[in-house]
């Protein structure tokens, strides 16, 4: 059965029926990807041993569904270093208000690479990481709406 | 584009391509980041940068891609910046052949170009690599009320809480591009009503609390939030002096790696707090009891994550942010005091502490006497990150103590108050 969730396009943008990645506590970002990119690996394998619910999965091309991103003020450009790179995920997921980091990531890679983007909806609530899980099914809209199956 | 921020006209024009294509993105990299955040205008930044961004890491090519564009486009901070502490120092930080070519072919191979990126872009200079840029001796010290455009978590949270300066925590890139517009989009902590508390911290400890442990309990409790912190004034005083203001930066480093604080209010201590008391309280604040058993239950819930949790140390980082003149010589004197109670002249470990190099430049020239004291003990001093080093994998590995919360929050290393790390690196073991 879907469930249909309405939040705020950071960065507006639309995905399929793409696999879904929940991480419960704020997310590392630099820890998180920093060791596939250091070893320019072609999948990013979460390298966070302190986010249990994220370590050693892989993250490329998912829909990771989060609280916020936390850590060093380099994450922006991480994230959008593995943007440009095409090693990032297709959309970041926030349950709350979008962290100024993570902002930077999503807008820095709507702006300055070509043909790729990270699409970033924010505060979706509770109810939405609450329900969401690994191997779920995301879509997004334009507007914000996320549809899980 | 469609944005929701109030642009001047200038401001208009430099998003409709007035001053270039390559400027266009860079103010539409900004007027999207301050929509995000529901900014109403751009406000001028005073001063100078600071970039979080000193390493060649080859993984960051599209980083250094943008600096090309921004290059080519003849763009450039005016007012000039400094930027985070280098990664290596062969001399004073030793490093095997493989663990040299890890970090020569590996890690930080775009070192030299990338550097030369920064001078075009406009570095203060050759000695501007520190994460404690606001220290007098780097020379970017802030004003009361200054807005920035600053990213690196230690110095932006110290330039908030200690300096009385306005800066969001940007993420890297970000904070230059705000540098090279000399604006920034006003929201958050540049507001009035973002700059207040959420919580309400009372230390209720039997002693002086241990800045880093402090810091970590606050960051981790109240994550991004904006503390107000009463009743440290009785353990540290309500004098801003040289000493009170490398407990802060060691404390709000904590607060900002730990958790994610912009920005901390100490009552009777920090400018707002003597200027506005708990006015600045917000009427919901929540509040956080800190004790003596507290502290001890957030410094027990430290993991050891040592490849072999029972290892002998091999090395010590001392200095993560970068150490104050003033702590340079509170450590010669530990030093001495603790190689006198063991019998010993030198370290047994590894001892590495670090400092900007004009803060070295001026403990060496004005306190001879505590350089001579750490130099002949066998204590290594530098101005690299330590843990740009820990990012070797197989530095990595190391069984590293420090007493930097901070540095224990990112690597592997473990974390010892000031007064235990002393005794591990003189006498060479747990």
């Amino acid at each position: 059965m879907s469930k249909v969730f309405k939040g705020r396009p950071v960065v507006a943008g639309t995905i399929q029926g793409k696999e879904a990645v929940v991480s419960h506590q704020g997310v590392n970002t630099l820890a998180s990807f920093q060791k596939s990119a250091l070893f320019k690996k072609k999948q990013v394998i979460c390298s966070d041993q302190n986010n249990p619910d994220l370590y050693q999965k892989n993250l490329t091309d998912k829909v990771i569904c989060l609280p916020k991103t936390i850590g060093s003020t380099t994450g922006g450009m991480v994230l959008y270093s593995v943007c440009a790179m095409g090693i990032a995920p297709c959309a970041m997921l926030f349950s709350e208000p979008i962290d100024s980091l993570a902002a930077a990531g999503v807008i820095l890679s709507d702006v300055w690479v070509k043909d790729k983007t990270i699409v970033a909806v924010d505060n979706l609530g509770d109810a939405f990481l609450d329900y969401v899980k690994d191997g779920m099914k995301i879509t997004v809209d334009e507007d914000g709406t996320v549809t899980v199956d | 584009m469609q944005y929701k921020m109030k642009l001047t006209p200038e401001e208009e024009g430099i998003l409709n391509g007035s001053q270039g294509e390559v400027m266009a993105k860079v103010m539409k990299t900004l007027v999207l980041y301050g929509d995000a955040f529901g900014a109403e205008r751009f406000v001028p930044v005073v001063g100078k940068g600071h970039l979080v961004t000193s390493f060649g890491l080859s993984v960051l090519q599209p980083v250094f891609d943008i600096m090309d564009e921004l290059i080519g486009a003849g763009l450039k901070v005016e007012e000039s910046f400094t930027a985070d502490p280098r990664p290596i120092d062969y001399a004073n930080v030793k490093c095997n052949l493989i663990e040299k070519l890890i970090f020569n072919k590996m890690m930080y191979g775009a070192q030299d170009p990338y550097e030369a990126q920064l001078h075009k872009l406009g570095l203060k200079g050759d000695d501007a690599f520190t994460c404690a840029s606001y220290l007098s001796e780097v020379g970017n010290v802030p004003g009361k009320g200054d807005i920035l455009s600053w990213a690196e978590s230690s110095a932006v949270v110290y330039a908030n809480s200690v300096l009385g300066a306005r800066c969001n925590r940007n993420s890297g890139i970000i904070e230059l591009f705000g540098s090279i517009l000399g604006k920034v989009p006003e929201f958050d902590l540049l507001t009035d009503e973002g700059r207040k508390a959420k919580w309400i911290i009372e230390v209720k400890t039997t002693k002086k609390p241990e800045a880093q442990i402090l810091g970590s309990a606050i960051g981790m409790k109240v994550m991004e939030d904006v503390p107000f912190i009463k009743g440290l004034d009785q353990w540290i005083g309500t004098e801003l002096n040289e000493a009170t203001k490398g407990y802060l930066k060691d404390m709000g480093a904590a607060t900002a790696s730990n958790g994610a604080v912009g920005l901390y209010h100490v009552e009777n201590l920090t400018p707002e707090a003597v200027e506005l008391g708990d006015a600045l309280i917000r009427e919901d604040a929540k509040v956080y009891v800190i004790d003596d058993a507290e502290l001890q239950r957030v410094k027990n819930g430290y993991p050891n994550i040592w490849k072999d949790p029972n290892a002998k140390p091999e090395r010590v980082f001392i200095g993560c942010p970068h150490l104050t003149f003033t702590q340079l010589g509170e450590w010669a004197d530990r030093f001495e005091a603790e190689l006198k109670a063991q019998g010993k002249t030198k370290v047994a470990l590894n001892v590495v502490m670090t400092a900007a190099p004009g803060v070295l430049a001026h403990f060496k020239q004005d306190n001879k006497a505590g350089y001579d004291k750490l130099i002949a003990a066998g204590i290594k001093l530098t101005s690299i990150c330590p843990l740009m080093y820990m990012n070797n994998p197989l530095c990595g590995k190391k069984a590293v103590v420090t007493n930097s919360n901070k540095l224990r929050t990112y690597t592997t290393a473990r974390y010892f108050t000031d007064a235990e790390i002393t005794t591990i690196a003189v006498k060479g073991e747990i």
